[in-house]
């Protein structure tokens, strides 16, 4: 393997591993937030020992997503820093305002919000877990505004060699952006209500706190659900505008190799992507021009003719992305989501009719439902990378191109073992830490320990 | 003044809060194992520093993002060229942000014994290796006219490096022992960050003189007055922080320490100016605040951005001391 893959491999590693946090301290930071005010409304001490049973959760996510989110900073400097020249003028202001606007606010208001719970008023301490969640996504706005210019630039010029900003606000209200930020706070709101859920389930299996999880429980559920069809919706737009901004994702998510009028969806193929063409296919006729035009009838441009395009605008080369990796990844997301619509469903009538601790099975499907937002998450994000290449910066810079030329390949090694192994040892240790709060259930303070080693 | 320079002063006043921050950070996580005998004294040191070593870390992101906004091709180049030591800045830095939420979630010993060495061994990491970056930048790597590094790994690593490297080092060590005098109730405890704050007093102002001088034999710092004064400035007002400790007169310690890390931020960049990281092979192959600089677009939307941000950052982030600022006790331990 050489620099360009082995350095594609680390962020792919990197970047799967930190969006496995991400999505979760997005939604669990609102969800806290919601806790705390039924707490400062109520008076209510069980809204207290929630929002400090899932604050605590929290923290041990929130934790792993900042520690990855710094390599995914260094990253672009260290493995790609010709992209990093290339893209930095634009690039480098949306991390900077991140910076500066959210991560600045979501840390010192999250420190003040641990250990402020006898030193700041109910008010005060309820603003702080805010300012959090809004910091929060605030930064995923960001991120996401930088992202997006990768996927369909806007508002730049080509000078000196580089990309040069000239228009900042169609940087901020890129087309692309307003699905992107939309579907990813979204699925940080599902994620953060299937983990509440899940866990919640896991102690009415048990029959331990009941009162508390049962409530929780209600909340949890009314929050998914809402958010699973806001989800899907936000889903749905974003992949109707991929016909005017990627149309090659399109056609790649579809494994359409035909130009057709009207499209049909492909539920089940056998994608062969070097001879460019599918066997064995199960379609539902016109589906797709129905999805993306609203009506039964529209051009769905297919791989073969983009690549001819593709080849006319920027010479020769191969254009069309993993297909068959597209194509799955995306019905694997349809799928978990289709899941976790069915799953929340059949507990919340249980539950709301109070009927749930008749029926374990139900809750045993939802405690082993938790994968479920993670796949739908790391699934998606490939999708949305994946479906970019060979572009680093759609049309502009290739992926090839944007690698540090300084780099060896043992340095590049190195560095991927070692993050692979620290990323490793750390899931093990974040998972047992959380799966010991999450037996012990609410509130125990912390305890020092006598005889310690020292 | 035009942007670029405006640009060069902000970065340095991010570095500064950085290094001023950062410095009793990692001084305390260094400290950790050697003044906690207990566990109660350790959470009690970790607790000191536990509500804002993190938005104090920002410090060091938003530098690294505003050199990535406004200076993309030192951004470029200089983390591309210290690969392999930010790859080991990046594990001590994964390591030590985990520390703090994990150490104290188990009652087993080993398991706490553990995370307080990663939490020193992983605070050590960035503080030595900040000092080796630093040196770097102004002694001068092997950049060549495309603005990318030729040499290697081990190129990084020469006497003035290293010892510039030790000099951070000891320097926040002192740094930490000076604030957390000031944070901790127990006078004994108090008692014991004193004496070891003066064994280790001595090897930084030692290893920081070494380096003022190699820095005079070894780079151009010195060429620039402002750079001069305020190194030597710094090396006088460590020296007379040593003396504040020893007198037992802490706050004025910790003033001294903080000063002396301001000034020498500001003596590396004022010789820098109006570089950013200086070439070896060539002078004219240096990075400058205008061979190396974003667009003036970029640049205005930056510069309103930061001057209307910093002031609110620096408005709460003040305000999180002024809330924290009883001395910690072990009573209401978090971490």
């Amino acid at each position: 393997m050489d620099a360009v893959l082995l350095s594609r491999l680390q962020f792919a590693i990197t970047s799967t591993y930190h969006f496995l946090f991400i999505p979760l301290t997005l939604g669990l930071s609102l969800f806290v937030a919601l806790l705390e005010t039924l707490y400062v409304k109520t008076n209510n001490d069980r809204y207290k020992q929630m929002t400090k049973f899932w604050g605590k959760l929290f923290l041990v996510n929130f934790a792993m997503g900042v520690v990855t989110g710094i390599v995914q900073e260094f990253h672009f400097g260290m493995n790609w820093s010709e992209y990093s020249r290339f893209m930095g003028d634009i690039f480098g202001a949306p991390l900077a305002l991140e910076a500066l606007t959210a991560f600045f606010l979501e840390s010192t208001f999250l420190g003040l919000w641990i250990f402020s719970w006898d030193k700041l008023s109910k008010k005060s301490h309820l603003v702080c877990i805010w300012l959090v969640a809004f910091a929060s996504n605030l930064s995923s706005y960001w991120i996401l505004v930088a992202n997006s210019f990768m996927q369909h630039p806007v508002g730049y010029t080509i000078n000196n060699g580089r990309a040069e900003m000239v228009d900042f606000t169609a940087l901020l209200t890129n087309p692309y952006v307003a699905g992107q930020f939309s579907h990813t706070v979204l699925s940080g709101i599902v994620t953060a209500g299937f983990f509440v859920i899940s866990i919640s389930a896991y102690h009415l299996l048990r029959k331990t706190h009941v009162e508390l999880f049962t409530s929780t429980m209600k909340i949890g559920l009314v929050w998914t659900i809402i958010g699973l069809f806001a989800v899907m919706g936000s889903g749905h737009l974003q992949a109707q505008s991929l016909v005017n901004t990627q149309p090659m994702k399109l056609a790649s998510l579809e494994a359409l190799w035909e130009t057709k009028n009207p499209a049909p969806f492909t539920i089940y193929t056998s994608i062969d992507q070097d001879k460019q063409k599918n066997s064995a296919q199960i379609a539902v006729p016109s589906l797709l021009s129905f999805m993306v035009y609203n009506k039964p009838e529209g051009e769905i441009k297919g791989l073969k003719d983009l690549q001819i395009t593709s080849e006319k605008q920027f010479g020769a080369g191969n254009y069309i992305p993993d297909v068959p990796g597209l194509f799955w990844s995306f019905r694997i997301m349809v799928l978990a989501g289709i899941l976790m619509i069915a799953v929340a469903f059949i507990n919340a009538l249980l539950v709301f009719k109070n009927k749930l601790s008749q029926y374990p099975i139900a809750l045993k499907c939802l405690l082993y439902a938790l994968p479920l937002p993670y796949i739908a998450n790391s699934t998606g994000w490939y999708v949305t990378e994946a479906g970019r290449q060979p572009w680093m910066v759609v049309g502009l810079q290739k992926v090839s191109a944007g690698v540090s030329q300084n780099i060896t390949n043992t340095e590049v090694w190195i560095s991927l073992i070692g993050f692979t192994l620290i990323y490793t040892v750390l899931a093990i240790v974040a998972v047992y830490v959380a799966i010991k709060f999450i037996k012990k259930g609410p509130e125990t303070p912390l305890q020092s320990v006598k005889g310690g080693r020292v | 003044m035009d942007l670029n320079i405006i640009w060069f002063i902000l970065i340095t006043v991010l570095f500064i809060g950085f290094f001023f921050l950062e410095g009793f950070d990692y001084g305390v996580g260094i400290l950790l194992p050697f003044l906690g005998k207990t566990d109660t004294e350790r959470r009690i040191i970790i607790n000191t520093i536990g509500p804002v070593w993190d938005g104090n870390e920002v410090w060091m992101i938003t530098a690294g993002g505003a050199l990535f906004a406004a200076f993309p091709h030192v951004y470029a180049t200089m983390f591309s060229s210290f690969y392999l030591a930010l790859f080991l800045m990046l594990l001590a830095l994964i390591a030590r942000g985990v520390t703090f939420e994990f150490r104290s979630k188990d009652d087993s010993p080993t398991w706490r014994n553990t995370w307080d060495w990663t939490l020193c061994i992983s605070s050590a990491i960035p503080a030595l290796l900040w000092g080796v970056a630093v040196t770097n930048l102004i002694q001068g790597i092997a950049i060549n006219e495309k603005m990318i590094y030729v040499g290697t790994f081990f190129d990084l690593l020469t006497p003035y490096t290293v010892i510039g490297g030790l000099a951070f080092l000891f320097v926040f060590i002192f740094h930490g022992a000076m604030f957390l005098s000031l944070r901790v109730e127990n006078s004994t405890m108090i008692e014991n960050v004193r004496a070891l704050s003066l064994k280790v007093g001595i090897v930084a102002a030692v290893s920081f003189v070494a380096c003022m001088i190699l820095t005079y034999t070894n780079t151009d710092l010195f060429a620039s007055s402002l750079a001069a004064i305020s190194l030597i400035l710094a090396a006088i007002l460590f020296v007379a922080g040593y003396a504040f400790a020893w007198l037992k007169k802490y706050t004025l310690g910790f003033i001294m320490s903080s000063l002396a890390i301001v000034l020498t931020t500001i003596a590396f960049f004022a010789g820098l100016f109006p570089r950013l990281m200086v070439s070896s092979l060539n002078p004219a192959w240096s990075l400058t605040i205008y061979n190396a600089s974003s667009s003036v677009y970029t640049l205005q939307i930056m510069t309103v951005a930061a001057l209307c941000l910093v002031p609110v950052v620096l408005i709460y982030q003040g305000w999180t001391y002024w809330v924290f600022r009883k001395r910690v006790t072990a009573k209401n331990l978090e971490y």
